[in-house]
């Protein structure tokens, strides 16, 4: 590790950790009880004590989110596909696209939640709250193959399959990775919005239902608690899919290169 | 019909270059694009079996077009494209690399032969022959971006030379390189085409660089774009170096620019100064 590597790495750990001493020292100084704020210690402690609870509901929160994304990620790369085809197919399609994404998921999970068991509705949700970044980025990727290259491909007499596998395919993978980090952030985002709306309860209860419910039971250190994982989840998802990119990328793509001295 | 090798060979038997056998002829050619724009009127133009052809021409005189045309991408809106023989192999060279980003110096050079269904390993020893023609062996794993501008041109001729084409076309190839590269590469290009038996059509904005490397130019001038001069260049020995300090070459430049300017519809500098 070089030294700007560290000094790059002990500067946020620093403010980080004098951020989380004045807090605790706020809280001692002048006695605040925990149930208006409580010290991070509170808040490490009860997620030590509640974690059988909380892992749980951690657990159903990030399995969905990962559904949710996978299958924003199949279902959005196969009408990308599909759009690719046929300009006159991408207009007829495009406008329920971007009518789901525009109205906000608030607003339609209760009606899913009418139509579905709240277990399917919440994953219902935090699909189409992914699949339009997804599919918007991949659409776009799959018709930026550099025109040049395109015509040598014509040139050569390339089939529609070969021209689609060997060019339009991989000049649209940096699109669709970007798009990918964006649903990433936005399918726990959506799951965490529709479990709220769903307020289910039980065995199968996610993240945000333990959010609302040590709120009504004024268990504030819980609720702090169950937002660090919630964070920690969305910072770990964001980091996979950053380091899942540059895996792919960093070959051979722009964005990757590393500004020379 | 008969195949370009015979044409090729009719043509070297030839007592020069420029009285070769005809190997492709435009017949009052031309190319309206859908927007109406005229890319070229009444083009008559012969392309000889073996000759470096240079078109010379300023901005929009159809020079691109004519390239089009003869690698088929596009048609004729009126007029013929008559070939003597059968519709020859193509290399094509762009202005820009145009390489697959993705892809190392090795696959991009393989496209051509993998779009017509030929194995990596098949393809292995053309590849390394085409990298060797331009210089580049050894660099058959780097990727595009860890190569220089010149490089990367490079790479774009040896995916044009891979599969051995009797006709190479190339766009002002050179023309976003700098001054040394370019002559570096304008160099190596002579020696090149001196060793391949094929026919180049190279459109230029240079002068200088279709002197140097044509044994035939053909200016052309814009709105409509149209063949206005033809200037044959005699050359003394292989073209090298020392070309570039004949009295032939000062010679072919002074015709060459002067050609150009009517062209442009300008008087030729010569004259304007008195």
């Amino acid at each position: 590790m070089t030294r700007e590597d560290f000094v790059g790495y002990a500067v946020p750990a620093l403010t980080l950790g004098l951020g989380l001493c004045a807090w605790e020292g706020v809280v001692r100084y002048f006695a605040i009880p925990p149930y208006l704020l409580p010290a991070p210690s509170v808040i490490i402690s009860t997620l030590i004590t509640d974690w059988p609870t909380l892992s749980s509901s951690l657990w159903v929160t990030l399995s969905i989110t990962l559904k949710a994304l996978l299958a924003a990620v199949v279902g959005s790369v196969t009408l990308a596909v599909i759009f690719a085809q046929s300009r006159l197919v991408e207009r007829a399609f495009y406008p329920f696209a971007v009518a789901l994404q525009v109205t906000p998921i608030v607003a339609i999970a209760p009606l899913l939640l009418i139509y579905l068991t709240p277990s399917v509705a919440v994953l219902v949700c935090a699909f189409l709250v992914a699949f339009f970044p997804l599919l918007a980025n991949t659409t776009l990727g799959l018709s930026s193959a550099d025109h040049n290259l395109m015509d040598l491909f014509q040139m050569y007499r390339a089939t529609r399959f070969q021209q689609f596998m060997l060019l339009r395919l991989p000049a649209a993978l940096p699109y669709f990775l970007a798009g990918l980090r964006i649903s990433g952030g936005l399918a726990l985002i959506g799951a965490i919005v529709a479990e709220i709306a769903a307020g289910s309860a039980g065995q199968g209860s996610g993240l945000a239902y333990r959010i609302v419910e040590s709120g009504f039971r004024l268990n504030i250190p819980r609720m702090f608690a169950a937002l660090l994982l919630i964070s920690v989840a969305g910072i770990t998802i964001h980091v996979l899919l950053t380091a899942f990119s540059h895996w792919l990328l960093h070959d051979w793509h722009e964005s990757e290169r590393g500004r020379e001295a | 019909m008969t195949d370009y090798a015979t044409l090729a060979s009719q043509s070297g038997q030839a007592a020069s270059k420029a009285s070769a056998v005809s190997l492709v002829a435009f017949k009052s050619v031309d190319k309206v694009f859908a927007n109406q724009v005229t890319a070229l009127s009444g083009l008559d133009l012969e392309i000889r079996a073996g000759e470096f052809l240079a078109l010379l021409g300023p901005s929009g005189c159809g020079k691109s077009t004519v390239l089009r045309l003869l690698s088929g991408l596009t048609g004729p809106t009126r007029g013929d494209i008559v070939w003597s023989c059968d519709r020859p192999e193509f290399g094509f060279v762009f202005q820009e690399p145009t390489l697959m980003p993705w892809s190392d110096v090795f696959h991009n050079v393989w496209l051509p032969l993998r779009l017509a269904g030929t194995s990596k390993e098949k393809a292995r020893p053309r590849i390394e022959e085409a990298l060797a023609q331009v210089g580049l062996s050894g660099f058959a794993k780097a990727y595009p971006r860890q190569l220089s501008g010149g490089m990367k041109m490079r790479v774009s001729i040896a995916r044009a030379l891979v599969t051995r084409p009797a006709v190479l076309l190339m766009d002002e190839p050179f023309a976003a390189l700098d001054e040394i590269t370019r002559l570096k590469l304008n160099d190596d290009l002579a020696a090149l085409q001196a060793s391949l038996n094929a026919t180049v059509v190279f459109v230029t904005h240079s002068v200088f660089e279709s002197v140097y490397l044509a044994n035939r130019i053909v200016v052309m001038a814009a709105r409509p774009g149209r063949a206005v001069a033809e200037i044959v260049v005699e050359a003394p020995g292989p073209r090298r170096e020392g070309f570039r300090l004949s009295p032939h070459y000062a010679e072919a430049c002074r015709r060459a620019s002067s050609a150009l300017h009517l062209a442009m519809g300008e008087a030729p500098p010569g004259e304007r100064l008195e």
